[in-house]
């Protein structure tokens, strides 16, 4: 395993993270980085690209780009303004992403950032002050600015010097999560934390979609003039114009929120983001063969301690750790028409409900994958939970739900804490749109009129006593080695292993690598596949159907690829039969006993 | 353009002369007085080319009350647009708010830019030879007048297809039969086509689209002359205002950039809120407290600059000001969304605010679709004086002129919008070259859904449905519209890819909708009554079935929906409506979709023993109308395997561009369809109609031999649709022989598969309209007889045990007899009087 930080050259790792660096350490108009998920794409705005400040003495061309607020005063009338369009789009962390990602992620930044940190932290705060005392409003802006840290403890710090009371207001927490309280942030998934920003595009913003994850490059703009205009207008301006009070008071806060919430970001450069995976080298694997080389011919043998780790997990069942292998590393890659391809949903049934056994597995997955959200499948949550976002006219925004998720983030459906008892309307909806996520990968969004379809790549993995209610690829029934009895405390042993960090980053890389990798079939190959479908036909026509054979050749390319092969081998292809059979075999001796015990 | 810009910059620089209404007041009747927004001709003597044109020059004093410096010697003369008419009795003019009003001019700062304007203006005017143009245009009132007139004199349009044009004479002069109409029916609003002047004269049309605001005025002008020259008598509520529309310029809201602040355009979209009426304040009514001396203020940007001093008695602040005196306008705002199909994938639809004025208010809803003609506006964030930094974002909206619903005429027309969805001269070439294509039919069979592998007769079907019969209208003998969509049953064992056809359907078609059986009930399907929340009315709001109207519903797993559900299929499958009767609301909604359903066997495996009905067990009355019932069933054969396996392997591991050439593309196919449902309307010939009258009586005469019924005029009718909507597949208005016989084919095709009789192997209709196959029916009445004698061999017992007769029936009988034979034998016998069951004993009567 290659040190972590060997490939990281990156020249861009210096400039600080939203993620990773409070709001209020980030210098104003610098340079940062965030990385994001769009959750909304707002309406283009026009602005001033360029403009004459109306003090003739001064008469100069400024640039508006880039910029919320317009220096000095404005010479409205002046012949040189330019009229130039930009989008925002609102972002938000990528939903469901998982500590470790964040804490590599970091770490990794934190060679650069562990210079840069200190020396903002000072550094912004005395900017700020000179900023608000330039403004000539000592009280004013702070006021709006601060209106929640309450303004007495802070004139009491005052005198004890100007940098220490700066880093206490600025790291009060409480500031913002009081202020996030009432106002909506609009996380896809409930209880995530992380600053949301307003991402302002200047060209070419038609090639972004919702849902792309992106890493952004672009100046900071937390100008408290931004809350300062928004504010007043909420007070004062109703009666003085009303064609500006028609924008109703909801859809002014989601559009211009202030601005120490929800930063404004003036894109520079965006990255497009295939994965999140910060221990995988974010530019195309090609361009790192050396990298790719030496990882492909690890990765037979990561696949042998990942395996033994999960069949460990899966309380002794080797053919489902097989499979959930298979299912972690699927991705959907290609569409034909409405067909999604390399889905694999995996139901594995059988779990036991002792010792909330399906959270440790959760837990487990968590730590492998970069984003994953778990779903409790409760009647409860089923019932009140928004799944499908939909589109708040009011406020004129999409909100979202909590199937707005990134590409590849694994969604963790738990039906072992579905209970007996009525689904109502939006039960039925949200049991719909599961099922449609998972048969068509796409989630239907709610505009009210009509719905619009957007298509999404999560792999869902279900876990369940009996068959899921939900359609899914594949089932394994799970067949626990452990006894019952002993279940309780092999279970709480599971976690006495505590992976050597090293090991989990050798299996996290190792999935996010398998998912990425080309995969093609030779015509031999393809041949002998064929030969094989209508020889199994002949035989017994039952034993496989043509919706068998779609399954079989899934599993076929993904255990190539878990095996680092890039395409298909005749051995592959016995080996995923065989799988497939032992799986089989295995489901019909389940049905059978169940049928058995029920006249 | 002669101006170097179009952005709001430019927009500023227009002097506006803030000359005091109060001053204006006293000179002038209002009427007259009213400015024409800020159209003002800069410093250039009153215009001679407009007599009828009210010059204002206002030489009363400057009152600067916005500007501290006193004004230079010029002074700007007006062209009143507003009010162009002296003498016009009794039709007062009316503000145009739409046009934008005074209020939006921004602030000048004379100093700057008096110098500048003057170059301009000057400069304009002389190197046109003293051709005067409005300030900031190339236009000229007098010209553009009269072109105007001579436009609306002479205009004929003899192609026209508008219904708004409806009844008039397509060879005399369109709009002055409007005028005329005006004349007579008093609504002062003339609609003018922009295309039609565009094609009249491209440069006035340039004017039009450029300078909106200062064209369209002129305009009015225009009409109104022509109009009170010809109707000296009419008096009208207001005068005429012109109301251009259809810009050619629609764009998609994506478009709009920049460039087309303060020009007409017209956008499609879909309202998706309305505000509250707001009423704006044009003009203020002071009156002096001391002197009950009255004067009129003018809003000016928004702001009414209240007199200080009254005029009459000297005294300071004594004016108040009086509310319902004071003239106001009606203002709503609308918001408009992007429609679905003009969005890219993957993006969201963005939105634009459009201000309606007038009686514009109110005239759309949201849901509707619209195209909204206006003129595009950018202002720019309230500047505030307290402080220096402003946000330097505009706010963009469109002052409404026009709005067109573009779903109106769905309710009275068929395929209005489908007229909508123009095809440029290529696509329609490249569509007819396709449709003369011999093979054109199995080409685009072939193109659908090519993920999924052969069921050919299947595709076929459902490409026919996707077509469509002829509509015909019997309504004036009194049978009403005749069902020209064709309803597609498939089913078969799970796992055969019908949820896929289905998809696949449903994302072809603009107007499809998806539902799954299990997931929705009747209300979803129909239409269901609900409490808006806000305004506390009841509103319908339209399900499934409704929302598809003139498209396809697909349905899955038709077999797990409740029969409380099924039921109101009935209805909708053959009569096309939707009967509503809920909370208050009696109502019937057109339903005009095709159903492709699909449904999985009740043994969740198809059991080639029985029949359709007992596989799906579905009621045979909601069966007989579906045209085509189709199984999909594994077929099992070798070479089928082999293909199979290939076509999957292939779709696994083909690369995306391979697989595009094989087919047709999906967009071609949508528009072939979409084509060919708006402008093909075959029309039985007379060799077809011999055909499909030899057809039925073969499919009748199949039957007859055996006892049986295999067709009804149901499948007849079937036949025919299916035989129409092949012609429509060939592009041909004619259906001709060979359109029925595969017609024919599919139907004979369908009912082999789903229609066979397990137990004969001979293929019975009455399996689907009766529930029952004849044989079935045949062993029923035998089981009956039987019972009865065995009945009546029992001597006269009034009651037997329930149990007991069963097993006495079953073994007296040579064949086995069922539980539900034997029951329905004592049901059948209970209907003829003979006896009653109760309980468990069986009771003889009379």
């Amino acid at each position: 395993m290659p040190s972590t930080h060997d490939w990281i050259n990156n020249p861009l790792g210096v400039v600080p993270s939203l993620n990773d660096v409070p709001l209020h350490y980030l210098k104003p108009n610098s340079l940062v980085r965030f990385r994001c998920l769009i959750q909304d794409m707002f309406d283009p705005e026009f602005y001033m690209g360029a403009y004459e400040t109306v003090d003739p003495s001064t008469k100069v061309l400024r640039c508006g780009k880039y910029k919320d607020v317009t220096e000095c005063g404005v010479d409205l009338n002046s012949r040189n303004t330019v009229t130039a369009e930009r989008q925002t789009f609102y972002c938000v962390p990528i939903p469901g992403e998982n500590p470790w990602v964040k804490e590599i992620s970091f770490s990794l930044a934190g060679s650069s950032q562990a210079r840069v940190v200190p020396s903002t932290s000072y550094v912004p705060s005395r900017q700020k002050r000179s900023y608000e005392e330039d403004d000539d409003m000592d009280t004013q802006p702070q006021k709006q600015r601060e209106p929640h840290t309450g303004m007495s403890p802070q004139s009491h710090t005052e005198p004890h010097g100007n940098g220490d009371c700066k880093r206490q207001e600025t790291e009060a927490p409480s500031s913002q999560t009081t202020s996030a309280s009432h106002l909506d942030l609009n996380f896809p998934l409930p209880g995530e934390k992380g600053p949301s920003c307003l991402v302002k595009v200047y060209e070419d913003w038609d090639s972004f979609k919702l849902n792309d994850t992106l890493e952004v490059y672009g100046i900071l703009s937390v100008s408290p003039a931004l809350s300062a205009l928004a504010e007043e207008k909420d007070a004062s301006s109703s009666l003085l114009d009303p064609a500006e009070c028609m924008e109703t008071a909801e859809e002014q806060r989601v559009h211009s929120p202030p601005a120490s919430l929800v930063p404004r970001l003036h894109m520079i450069y965006a990255k497009p983001l295939p994965h999140c995976n910060p221990l995988l080298p974010s530019a195309a694997l090609e361009d790192n063969s050396a990298f790719l080389s030496s990882t492909l011919s690890e990765m037979a043998s990561v696949r042998t301690e990942l395996l033994a780790y999960l069949t460990h997990v899966l309380l002794g069942d080797a053919l489902a750790a097989e499979y959930l292998i298979l299912h972690l590393i699927s991705s959907v890659y290609a569409r034909r028409d409405v067909l999604p391809l390399g889905k694999f949903t995996l139901n594995v049934s059988g779990c036991p409900t002792v010792a909330s056994y399906t959270e440790r597995l959760y837990q487990i997955i968590q730590q492998l994958v970069p984003c994953s959200y778990r779903l409790s499948m409760s009647l409860q949550n089923m019932n009140q939970l928004r799944l499908v976002p939909k589109k708040d006219y009011v406020a004129n925004r999409l909100v979202s739900g909590a199937l707005q998720l990134a590409r590849n983030t694994s969604l963790f459906l738990d039906e072992t804490q579905l209970e007996q008892g009525q689904l109502d309307t939006t039960g039925v909806r949200n049991i719909t749109a599961l099922g449609n996520l998972i048969s068509w990968q796409k989630v239907d969004y709610d505009f009210n009129y009509h719905q619009m379809e957007f298509p999404c790549n999560i792999n869902v993995l279900i876990a369940s006593e009996g068959r899921s209610l939900l359609p899914s690829d594949c089932q394994v029934h799970l067949q626990p080695q452990v006894a019952p009895p002993q279940m309780e405390e092999y279970l709480s042993a599971i976690h006495m292993h505590p992976q050597a960090s090293s090991q989990l980053n050798k299996f996290r890389l190792y999935l996010s690598l398998a998912r990425t990798l080309d995969y093609s079939i030779s015509d031999e190959v393809t041949k002998a596949v064929e030969d094989d479908f209508v020889d199994m036909r002949k035989d017994d026509p039952q034993s496989i159907s043509a919706e068998d054979f779609h399954r079989l050749l899934v599993v076929a390319r993904l255990l190539s690829l878990s095996l680092g092969q890039t395409s298909l081998s005749r051995d592959s292809w016995m080996r995923a039969k065989h799988i497939e059979t032992l799986r089989r075999s295995r489901t019909e001796q389940q049905q059978q006993c169940v049928n058995g015990n029920e006249p | 353009m002669s101006s170097p810009t179009s952005t709001p910059g430019r927009k500023r620089a227009r002097t506006d002369n803030p000359s005091t209404p109060s001053n204006d007041a006293a000179t002038s009747p209002p009427s007259q007085r009213r400015r024409g927004q800020d159209s003002s001709t800069g410093e250039l003597p009153p215009m001679p080319t407009s007599p009828a044109t009210d010059m204002l020059s206002p030489a009363v004093p400057q009152d600067t009350s916005l500007f501290s410096s006193p004004r230079h010697s010029v002074l700007p003369s007006e062209v009143d647009m507003s009010s162009p008419l002296i003498g016009v009795r009794g039709t007062p003019a009316r503000q145009r708010p739409d046009l934008g009003s005074v209020r939006k001019a921004p602030q000048v700062d004379l100093h700057s830019d008096l110098p500048n304007d003057d170059g301009a203006a000057v400069s304009d005017g002389q190197n046109a030879g003293q051709r005067l143009v409005i300030w900031g245009t190339d236009v000229n009132v007098g010209t553009c007048k009269e072109k105007f007139q001579r436009f609306l004199q002479r205009f004929i349009d003899p192609n026209s297809t508008e219904d708004e044009n409806a009844g008039l004479d397509l060879n005399e002069p369109l709009y002055m039969q409007k005028l005329e109409e005006i004349s007579v029916v008093g609504d002062p609003v003339l609609n003018v086509n922009c295309g039609h002047v565009q094609s009249f004269d491209a440069e006035l049309y340039r004017q039009l689209i450029c300078y909106p605001q200062e064209v369209i005025p002129t305009f009015d002008m225009a009409v109104n002359e022509l109009f009170f020259e010809r109707f000296p008598d009419s008096i009208l509520e207001h005068q005429i205002q012109v109301r251009p529309y259809n810009a050619l310029k629609t764009r998609n809201m994506r478009s709009l950039n920049p460039e087309d602040i303060d020009q007409l355009i017209t956008i499609s979209g879909m309202v998706i809120r309305t505000s509250q009426l707001i009423p704006e304040m044009q003009e203020a009514f002071f009156q002096c407290q001391v002197c009950a001396y009255n004067t009129r203020v003018e809003v000016d940007r928004g702001r009414i600059a209240e007199p200080a001093v009254c005029r009459n008695c000297n005294t300071t602040h004594s004016l108040a000001l009086i509310h319902n005196r004071s003239v106001f306008s009606d203002k709503q705002m609308i918001k408009v969304q992007e429609s679905p199909e003009d969005m890219p994938a993957g993006q969201t639809p963005h939105t634009t605010v459009v201000y309606a004025h007038n009686d514009l208010v109110d005239k759309v809803q949201p849901g509707d679709r619209v195209n909204i003609t206006g003129i595009y506006r950018a202002v720019p964030m309230r500047v505030n004086p307290r402080q220096s930094n402003v946000k330097s974002v505009y706010k963009t909206h469109i002052d409404a002129i026009h709005f067109r619903k573009t779903d109106e005429k769905r309710l009275h027309r068929l395929d209005e919008e489908a007229e909508q969805k123009l095809f440029t001269e290529d696509r329609v070439q490249t569509l007819k070259e396709l449709a003369a294509k011999p093979d054109v039919y199995e080409r685009l069979s072939s193109a659908l859904a090519p993920s999924i592998y052969e069921h050919e007769d299947i595709k076929k079907g459902i490409l026919l449905q996707l077509f469509g019969g002829t509509r015909k209208d019997f309504s004036q003998t009194g049978r009403g519209n005749f069902r020209a969509e064709i309803n597609i049953l498939l089913c078969g064992d799970p796992g055969t890819s019908k949820s896929q056809l289905l998809q696949y359907v449903f994302n072809l078609v603009p107007r499809g909708q998806y539902t799954s059986g299990k997931g929705s009930s009747a209300v979803g399907l129909t239409a269901y009554v609900m409490k808006d929340p806000e305004t506390r009315q009841l509103v319908l709001q339209t399900g499934a079935l409704v929302l598809s109207d003139n498209g396809i519903c697909c349905i899955d797993e038709f077999d797990k929906m409740s029969d409380n559900t099924r039921s109101v299929l009935h209805e909708v499958m053959e009569q096309q409506t939707l009967s509503i009767a809920k909370a208050g609301i009696i109502c019937q909604l057109n339903a005009r979709t095709s159903i492709l359903a699909a449904a999985n066997p009740v043994e969740s495996q198809w059991n080639p023993k029985k029949t359709t009905i007992e596989n799906i067990q579905l009621p045979h009355t909601l069966l007989s109308r579906f045209d085509l019932i189709f199984l999909m069933l594994d077929p099992q054969d070798e070479a089928y395997d082999r293909r199979l396996a290939h076509h999957l392997v292939s779709l696994y591991y083909q690369s995306e561009e391979q697989l595009e050439e094989e087919f047709l593309d999906m967009t071609v196919l949508k528009d072939y369809i979409a084509y060919a449902r708006t402008y093909i309307n075959p029309r039985l010939n007379e060799e077809a109609s011999q055909a499909l009258i030899e057809a039925y009586v073969d499919m009748r005469k199949i039957g007859s031999g055996r006892g049986m019924v295999s067709a009804y005029p149901r499948q007849l009718e079937s036949l025919i649709r299916l035989a129409e909507a092949h012609a429509k597949v060939r592009f041909s208005d004619k259906v001709e022989t060979i359109d029925v016989e595969e017609a024919k084919r599919l139907h004979r095709e369908a009912l082999k598969q789903s229609a066979t009789d397990p137990r004969t192997g001979f293929v019975d209709i009455s399996i689907l309209t009766t529930g029952m196959s004849a044989t079935a029916r045949k062993r029923k009445e035998e089981v009956a007889q039987a019972l009865k004698k065995l009945i009546q061999a029992k001597g006269k017992t009034p009651a037997m045990k329930y149990q007991q007769l069963f097993d006495d029936l079953r073994g007296q009988s040579e064949t086995a007899i069922t539980k539900e034979l034997f029951e329905e034998a004592l049901r059948a016998l209970a209907d003829e009087d003979y006896l009653t069951v109760t309980g468990k004993t069986v009771r003889l009567l009379a």
